[in-house]
């Protein structure tokens, strides 16, 4: 798979681009700003950006505006944000149009070098990946709805969802059975009064829910 | 002691400003006597009874006081070396509202006090002061009188007598005196000056506040900076490089497959000291002053702190503009001390944080369902409630505390944020 970074700190950019080299990523090219982003973007069309939220020449949320162009304009790169903190409205805006190929990691679980090189895999092949951190901080508002009525366990099988876990994943992280995780998200979906469409679609829509975003 | 150095300190150093103040004493006389011809002449108008004329003395001492002001400002200023320090202007301008609050007010009345009444009483003391310079100068020097003036001039003839002698001893005694009762003279002079013609106590005091609150205001922003600077640099430092390095050994660790089983536990222990290194550099840094705080805001920061608790904390932040960043900050250590103390201490299921700002002052109110009974008092030293109570008031805020025993905690904090 195919790659682009942009990332301002140079040890950092290093870094990931080891590993993602590590990985079998083919690293198209490696950029320090949002500008020059967008031109490898639209030049190499990558399977992956990776992209800072924080980069010259403002140090605000360039990054965020970056990775929502590429959403728009070429929806087949997926985006995979660093941050060096949670901003819950990045990841609501990056959300909010659809969840596929989408991820948001802090910046410091790149250290975590299997965990990162799966999630990188993960968002370029059109999945999810949330950090816990990001999860938690999304919840931190949503109280009085229907998740009230899961159990701390459906919760932490909803939050490992909505980090892009599949069942598999979920099972081992939570050291349960597969049949356990999915009586748990079947029972998730019965509380949030999730239609019986395709598993899926329902998955998606419960991760939304969960998320606070809301759906037409 | 030495002699020569006793002899120094003695006879030459009292008279080595003597001169210098003598003569300002002098000049002061006639500035201090200045409204004493009014006054004389307002008990003469009396006398004739005109009683219509009375005001009139009354307004000319209005009218010389500032120029005599200026006059004693510019003696002042040759006696101590230093300007006189100026009483609160009245007001702007030059119209008759400005006119009305300088002729109420407090300066120009105290002003009037100096020249009328301390100043001729000074003038009397000036008189006696240099009355006896001239005394101790013609005495002490008898002698040179006896031999210089003509016989017929004299008033009594003294001759080189016994009784001449005295007079010099008595010359002299007064003019080892004269320096010491000149400054004492100039003591009193000054600080009458200082007390009426200088800036009221209240006035002092209440420049002093306003000075303190400033400098104060600028210390916590100084402060405030300085710990933001340090977040910067570690972030963009050392906290860099240890991810660089938590990489470096983590792909060692997976790359190097068939290394023998000691060499590879070092390298996992390695690495996962690296990942705990960067997550302690994070505390540190949350802890200084946290960037979402300064990039993002109250409401990032404060989210962001709920997520990492182990209890759910629900918050709600309304600011239509941020407020300074040392309010910010003062808030946002505010509530994560409180909900720190929640977590530790209060037994609590959940707790909420309520941000709004009202007018020119920020309130933020944490409340959690805990057991109560938070002892404001107990909680010693620079940490806990106490410390809290402290950081609040170093912005002028105020602090409460609510904690009846069997709950609910409400803690209240009112910052005072400038529009």
């Amino acid at each position: 798979m195919r790659a682009v970074i942009a990332e301002d700190s140079l040890l950092l950019r290093i870094g990931v681009v080891k590993v993602l080299e590590a990985a079998g990523f083919e690293m198209c090219a490696q950029v320090a700003d949002a500008e020059g982003l967008l031109a490898a973007v639209e030049e190499h069309r990558p399977d992956i950006a990776v992209v800072d939220v924080r980069m010259p020449p403002g140090f605000t949320d360039e990054g965020v505006r970056a990775a929502l162009v590429i959403r728009h304009q070429y929806p087949r790169t997926a985006v995979l944000l660093l941050s060096q903190y949670v901003e819950e409205r990045y990841a609501t805006d990056l959300l909010a149009a659809n969840t596929s190929g989408v991820g948001y990691l802090l910046k410091q679980r790149v250290a975590d070098v299997e965990e990162f090189a799966e999630a990188v895999r993960r968002v370029a092949a059109g999945g999810t990946a949330l950090d816990p951190q990001v999860v938690a901080q999304l919840l931190v508002r949503r109280h009085s709805d229907p998740l009230d009525r899961l159990t701390p366990r459906e919760r932490e099988v909803l939050e490992l969802m909505a980090g892009g876990r599949s069942n598999s994943g979920v099972a081992a992280e939570l050291v349960v059975s597969e049949s356990a995780v999915a009586k748990h998200i079947n029972s998730i979906f019965t509380k949030l009064d999730l239609p019986k469409a395709d598993a899926d679609h329902r998955r998606v829509l419960a991760v939304l829910r969960f998320l606070g975003v809301t759906t037409a | 002691m030495q002699l020569t150095t006793w002899l120094q300190l003695v006879l030459v150093r009292p008279f080595r400003r003597a001169g210098h103040r003598t003569a300002l004493v002098a000049a002061g006389l006639p500035l201090h006597l200045a409204v004493v011809p009014l006054w004389l002449w307002l008990l003469g108008t009396m006398a004739a009874l005109v009683p219509a004329l009375t005001p009139l003395p009354v307004l000319l001492t209005l009218v010389v006081t500032p120029l005599l002001t200026v006059g004693q400002r510019r003696r002042y200023r040759a006696l101590v070396g230093k300007d006189l320090p100026r009483p609160a202007a009245p007001g702007p301008g030059r119209n008759w509202k400005s006119a009305v609050r300088r002729l109420t007010g407090q300066a120009l009345w105290r002003q009037v006090c100096y020249h009328a009444v301390a100043g001729p009483l000074l003038a009397v003391l000036d008189l006696a002061v240099l009355a006896v310079w001239a005394t101790a100068l013609v005495a002490a020097s008898i002698y040179v009188w006896i031999w210089a003036l003509p016989p017929q001039w004299r008033v009594t003839d003294l001759g080189y007598t016994t009784q001449a002698a005295y007079i010099t001893a008595g010359g002299l005694a007064l003019l080892f005196l004269g320096p010491r009762l000149t400054s004492a003279l100039v003591r009193l002079d000054t600080r009458a000056a200082e007390v009426l013609l200088g800036p009221s106590r209240t006035e002092k005091l209440a420049r002093r506040v306003a000075d303190l609150a400033e400098s104060r205001a600028g210390a916590l922003d100084a402060a405030d900076a300085e710990r933001r600077r340090i977040e910067r640099d570690l972030h963009d430092g050392a906290q860099q490089r240890l991810v660089s390095l938590a990489v470096n050994l983590g792909l060692a660790r997976s790359a190097l497959g068939d290394l023998p089983e000691d060499a590879r536990k070092v390298i996992d222990e390695a690495h996962r000291e690296a990942k705990e290194a960067i997550a302690e550099l994070n505390n540190l840094v949350r802890g200084l002053h946290p960037a979402v705080l300064e990039d993002r805001g109250l409401d990032a920061a404060l989210s962001g702190l709920a997520a990492r608790l182990p209890i759910p904390v629900h918050v709600a932040v309304d600011m239509p503009q941020r407020p300074s960043p040392t309010v910010e900050a003062v808030a946002y250590f505010v509530v994560s001390e409180a909900l720190t103390n929640v977590v530790k201490h209060a037994r609590a299921t959940r707790a909420d944080v309520t941000v709004e700002r009202i007018g020119e002052t920020l309130l933020v109110v944490v409340t959690d369902d805990g057991a109560g009974g938070a002892d404001f008092a107990a909680a010693g030293g620079g940490t806990g409630l106490a410390g809290l109570a402290k950081r609040v008031a170093s912005v002028d805020g105020t602090f409460s505390c609510r904690s009846p025993a069997g709950g609910p905690t409400v803690i209240t904090v009112e910052l005072p944020c400038a529009p």
